[in-house]
């Protein structure tokens, strides 16, 4: 490896550690994340150019902020003399400047990166410029691995990053933590960011991946952090619950060849037993808060029945129904109902379970979803209906996006016959 | 991926920690554990008591020789250890050398080995994760 390559190396991991807090940093000095963020990137830059030369600074997260600065100074100072406010930011910052210095405040960094959260998911973006803007600026990610994430164009990411700081400007978002009023739905909306990270890796929604654990470990990391900035917020520890609960079962969710297999066929002994301590540790640290478990701790539980279950019979699929019974009422939804109707058919049998899954048949309301067909298919291949139960299958084939998962079901076809 | 960082540190480096008050060493340190549980990588650590405490189990001879306090001719002594989740050896790197340590001191990166490592038909392979799963369900009653 040549010198370039090793500073390269070195730089991406620094960003990955530092990022987020040079970025709250320096946008707390401008007041503007996406100024904040092209400042950062700029620095990156000209620190690719000199560490090679003059060697990785001691410190580089400081020398990053440093530098970050001193390019936002000399932005100001060119507009020195259209405005004067700018003279006197520029002034006040530069005798801020000393690259030796710590490069954040530890008493309020913490403070400054859960501003950087809450602007990068803020409501006046949209969710894919909110996912994209978090895994940049928070999560460390470059464009270029937010895309191959996501299996979208760089240039798409690019733009969305794009528009998001532009939007954050037009709107004057302030750099902010949200105040009270407003803070429960707020959290809300970067749990859900985070959310929807998580289910992309879990279960790919498209492409020849069932799942892109990087992704997902990637917001496991940001919720863990999450949860420690908000630590007396419920539902961010039941979230991380959830995570460490769904991610320890990375090992065991596919064959070496990549397909996927089911939850109840899983090799239990391939689970990741430090994640499920870490999952227990989490919805335990929910628990006592005395709030009550919400819609991602409720999930979290669920998922603890399946990872404290010693084998798939001894799954208490009971409690499982209960708890989806208890999601279903905060968070109305039919794609939990389909789960609670999968739980049922274990706890009661296929008849009763058939019942739920035709009544949401009946609604409409999961139309084109093929995880619908493929539960009712699976029920009646159990009630003995193979004739039908085939038919649901190829119907679920057709419906999936997902190229595993349709290679699974037409296993499932082909046995039928 | 998991990696470990095992501490050691020499006999000088422990006496010249010594002279440090132990409330700065406490500070330092749990600046450092509380970055590691702030970033979403700390997985598990613990750090030991004086190796005087300890007794060493010598397998050169059968039956193997018990003896009080630190190994004799060890000039380095193992002192703690953490467990981190991150992405790379490189990031596992990044982390070590932010430590709060001295001269005398040394961290060791090593990967932790996942299931992956071993060959998955061995019998005691599959007894040892199993054994893992009893007991994890049983804490989880």
């Amino acid at each position: 490896m040549n010198g370039a390559e090793a500073i390269g190396r070195r730089m991406a991991v620094v960003w990955r550690i530092e990022s987020a807090r040079i970025v709250a940093t320096l946008a707390r000095y401008v007041g503007d994340v996406g100024l904040a963020e092209d400042l950062a990137q700029e620095a990156v830059l000209d620190a690719l150019r000199q560490w090679p030369e003059q060697g990785v600074p001691a410190n580089p997260g400081a020398w990053l902020t440093a530098v970050g600065k001193r390019k936002a100074i000399d932005g100001w100072r060119r507009r020195e003399r259209l405005d004067d406010r700018y003279a006197a930011m520029a002034h006040d910052l530069e005798n801020a400047l000393d690259t030796d210095a710590p490069p954040w405040d530890p008493d309020t960094i913490d403070d400054d990166v859960l501003r950087l959260v809450f602007t990068a998911c803020h409501p006046v973006l949209a969710r894919e410029q909110q996912v994209a803007l978090t895994l940049r600026v928070v999560g460390g990610l470059t464009t270029e691995e937010i895309a191959r994430a996501f299996l979208v164009p760089t240039a798409t990411v690019q733009q969305r990053i794009v528009r998001a700081k532009k939007t954050l400007r037009a709107a004057h978002v302030p750099f902010e933590v949200p105040g009270r009023s407003e803070f429960p739905e707020r959290l809300s909306s970067v749990l859900g960011v985070l959310y929807l990270v998580f289910n992309e890796g879990y279960a790919a929604s498209a492409g020849g991946d069932w799942m892109r654990p990087e992704l997902a470990l990637e917001a496991l990391r940001l919720a863990r952090s999450l949860a420690e900035l908000v630590p007396r917020e419920p539902e961010a520890h039941g979230l991380v619950a959830l995570f460490e609960f769904q991610a320890s079962r990375f090992g065991a969710r596919t064959t070496p060849d990549g397909e996927p297999i089911l939850l109840l066929d899983q090799d239990r002994s391939r689970w990741d037993r430090t994640l499920i301590a870490r999952g227990s540790a989490a919805l335990s640290r929910q628990d006592a808060l005395g709030r009550g478990r919400g819609y991602y701790g409720l999930q979290a539980g669920i998922a603890q029945c399946h990872a404290t279950a010693l084998r798939a019979d001894d799954t208490d699929w009971e409690r499982i129904s209960i708890l989806y019974e208890a999601l279903g009422r905060l968070a109305p939804s039919p794609v939990v109902e389909l789960n609670r109707a999968v739980a049922v058919s274990m706890s009661e049998g296929p008849a009763t379970a058939l019942r739920i899954v035709d009544e949401l048949v009946a609604s409409g309301a999961l139309r084109g979803y093929h995880l619908l067909p493929s539960v009712r298919g699976e029920l009646l291949h159990r009630l003995g209906r193979r004739a039908e139960a085939k038919a649901e299958f190829v119907e679920a084939a057709r419906l999936t996006g997902n190229e595993r998962e349709r290679a699974l079901l037409q296993r499932r076809i082909d046995a039928a016959d | 991926m998991k990696y470990m960082l095992i501490m050691r540190s020499d006999d000088a480096a422990v006496e010249a920690y010594k002279d440090i008050p132990f409330e700065e060493v406490i500070e330092r340190m749990g600046r450092y554990n509380e970055s590691l549980v702030n970033a979403g990588v700390m997985a598990a650590g613990e750090g030991l008591t004086d190796a005087s405490e300890g007794v060493v189990v010598d397998f050169s001879s059968q039956p193997p020789v018990v003896t009080d306090g630190p190994y004799g001719e060890t000039k380095e002594l193992f002192n703690g250890f953490w467990i981190l989740q991150v992405s790379s050896k490189e990031e596992a790197v990044e982390w070590a050398s932010r430590c709060p340590l001295g001269p005398g001191s040394k961290l060791e990166v090593r990967r932790v080995t996942e299931l992956e490592d071993f060959p998955q038909d061995n019998e005691w392979i599959q007894k040892e994760a199993q054994w893992i799963a009893d007991a994890e369900a049983k804490k989880a009653e």
